[in-house]
């Protein structure tokens, strides 16, 4: 659990969002249901994906391999649709619970 | 220090707000409100006022800029009535909820349908819920001063909750009588400049950022609501000291309500605006021609409602008649239940009776008026009450009954 915004210290009149806190404080991956998975095999490391992810979720490392930032990427599925070579598959948030347990 | 001129309610309006030095207008004309923004931007495009003025596309873009110019830490001042205060409706709750002390002046008129251009009170009891401050007025001069207290009662830490000046349109808004205007100097003194806090309230500063008007989870909103709900309960007490202290400087005082004649009064009638006079002197006379101890209870603040002045004022009576100039369709009249509800838990209670009168621009004269104290008389004499709404001024040839 996170801590709650206000508490009974700074409990305001309005409410304003004094500390917005962006992405490093808000991992909206939580929002996602299903999942980009890459296929390692089929990738080509062209690097389209990357530009296309409209939550930069998905990064080209050092070493020239993409990886996608699982705390930020909200499902949206547009890599999925735009890898040429087909080596991104969407999966059920709920298929992958089960396989991990 | 007084300059006595003879004006029309409107342009006593807009003298005080040019007088409270308002920093922004913005409105979007309609009758009967019309002229109070028209003085004003006379004034500003001559510079006796410096201020912006804005004119909207509508009353929602009106109340969107107001807003606007209140979050920057303007001191914001609208006029509407009627289907514009309506078109305002979802805008309204938003300058409570960000706490901005807007001023807002509003000629009561009817709300279509029947579409017309009188007055009823309506329009403003459509936002008596909306967590704005609601004062209504009886004279010209009491408009004028009205708007001046207005601005310090909301711009007040304990409150910062906007403000609706309420003048009946036609009767008032378009009555001229003599109104006492002070100087800019002693307004300044006391009405300081706004001084809005950006750790407290809302105040877009790019020091300071902030974002205004987002969600708010479940978890956090009735809290907000508890907020808003202490500061009316406190403006009373805020509303009663700047009204003090302005009768002070300037002679003139109000109080939340009146009470006139009621300290021996068998029987009271409670109303709010201009039928007020009219009331007195119906109350005068059937003391000195009938003998009745009869009395007046004029409500200034309507929200925050006077709960402990009603109880006051209308203890050791018998019987008390409510005048509405409003009607809440299946049950009776918004101001009957407030004063019902204020009289609940009483010691001692009167009898009430609920009346509705003036809707429409229907007068409100001397006779309806009398018809009223004598039913209400009728009750505490014997004990009865029977019926439910009076309709005062109704034409029962046409409908019946």
């Amino acid at each position: 659990m996170s801590k709650p915004y206000w508490t009974k210290e700074n409990f305001p009149i309005t409410p304003n969002i004094r500390n917005p806190g962006g992405s490093l404080a808000f991992k909206c991956g939580q929002w996602r249901s299903v999942k980009p998975i890459i296929d390692e095999k089929k990738c080509t490391k062209c690097g389209i994906c990357v530009l296309y992810c409209p939550d930069e979720a998905i990064v080209k490392t050092e070493k020239g391999v993409v990886e996608i930032k699982y705390d930020y990427c909200k499902g949206c599925g547009i890599c999925e649709n735009e890898c040429p070579v087909k080596a991104v598959k969407m999966v059920s948030e709920v298929e992958e619970c089960k396989t991990v347990s | 220090m007084q300059n006595r001129k003879l004006m029309s309610g409107n342009r006593a309006i807009a003298e005080a707000v040019k007088l409270s030095e308002v920093n922004v207008v913005s409105a979007y004309p309609i009758t009967p409100q019309t002229s109070i923004v028209e003085y004003l931007s006379e004034f500003i495009a001559r510079g006796e006022l410096n201020a912006e003025f804005l004119q909207a596309e509508s009353e929602f873009g009106a109340m969107s800029a107001c807003i606007g110019a209140s979050s920057v830490g303007a001191r914001v001042f609208t006029a509407t009535c009627s289907q514009g205060l309506a078109l305002m409706h979802e805008l309204n709750y938003v300058a409570a909820g960000l706490r901005l002390p807007i001023v807002m002046a509003v000629t009561n008129r009817q709300l279509s349908q029947p579409l017309g251009m009188w007055c009823d009170h309506s329009d403003a009891m459509g936002e008596r819920d909306s967590g704005w401050m609601q004062i209504y007025v009886e004279s010209c001069q009491e408009a004028f001063d009205t708007v001046i207290q207005a601005f310090k009662i909301a711009e007040n830490r304990d409150i910062l909750l906007p403000t609706m000046v309420c003048l009946d349109g036609f009767i008032l808004s378009h009555t001229s009588e003599p109104v006492d205007i002070p100087n800019q100097k002693a307004v300044r003194e006391f009405l300081p400049s706004y001084k809005p806090d950006a750790d407290y309230h809302t105040l877009l500063d790019v020091k300071k950022p902030l974002a205004a008007g987002g969600g708010c989870p479940p978890a956090f909103t009735m809290e907000f609501d508890f907020k808003k709900y202490e500061a009316q309960e406190k403006g009373r007490e805020v509303l009663r000291k700047v009204d003090e202290e302005f009768g002070e400087v300037f002679g003139r005082q109000y109080g939340p309500v009146e009470a006139y004649r009621c300290d021996d009064a068998d029987v009271i009638l409670v109303a709010m605006g201009t039928m007020v006079g009219t009331a007195k002197d119906v109350a005068d006379k059937l003391r000195k021609e009938k003998g009745w101890n009869v009395g007046v209870l004029k409500l200034r603040s309507y929200r925050p409602f006077p709960k402990e002045e009603v109880i006051k004022a209308t203890s050791g009576s018998k019987a008390v008649a409510v005048v509405n100039r409003a009607i809440s369709y299946g049950i009776g009249a918004p101001v009957f239940s407030d004063v019902a509800a204020a009289l609940s838990n009483a010691k001692e209670k009167p009898f009430l009776l609920n009346a509705i009168a003036g809707m429409g621009g229907r007068d409100v004269d001397q006779k309806g008026l009398s018809a009223v104290f004598e039913k209400a008389m009728k009750v505490a004499e014997t004990g009865k009450l029977e019926g439910d709404v009076e309709w005062i001024g109704l034409n029962r040839n046409l409908v019946g009954g």
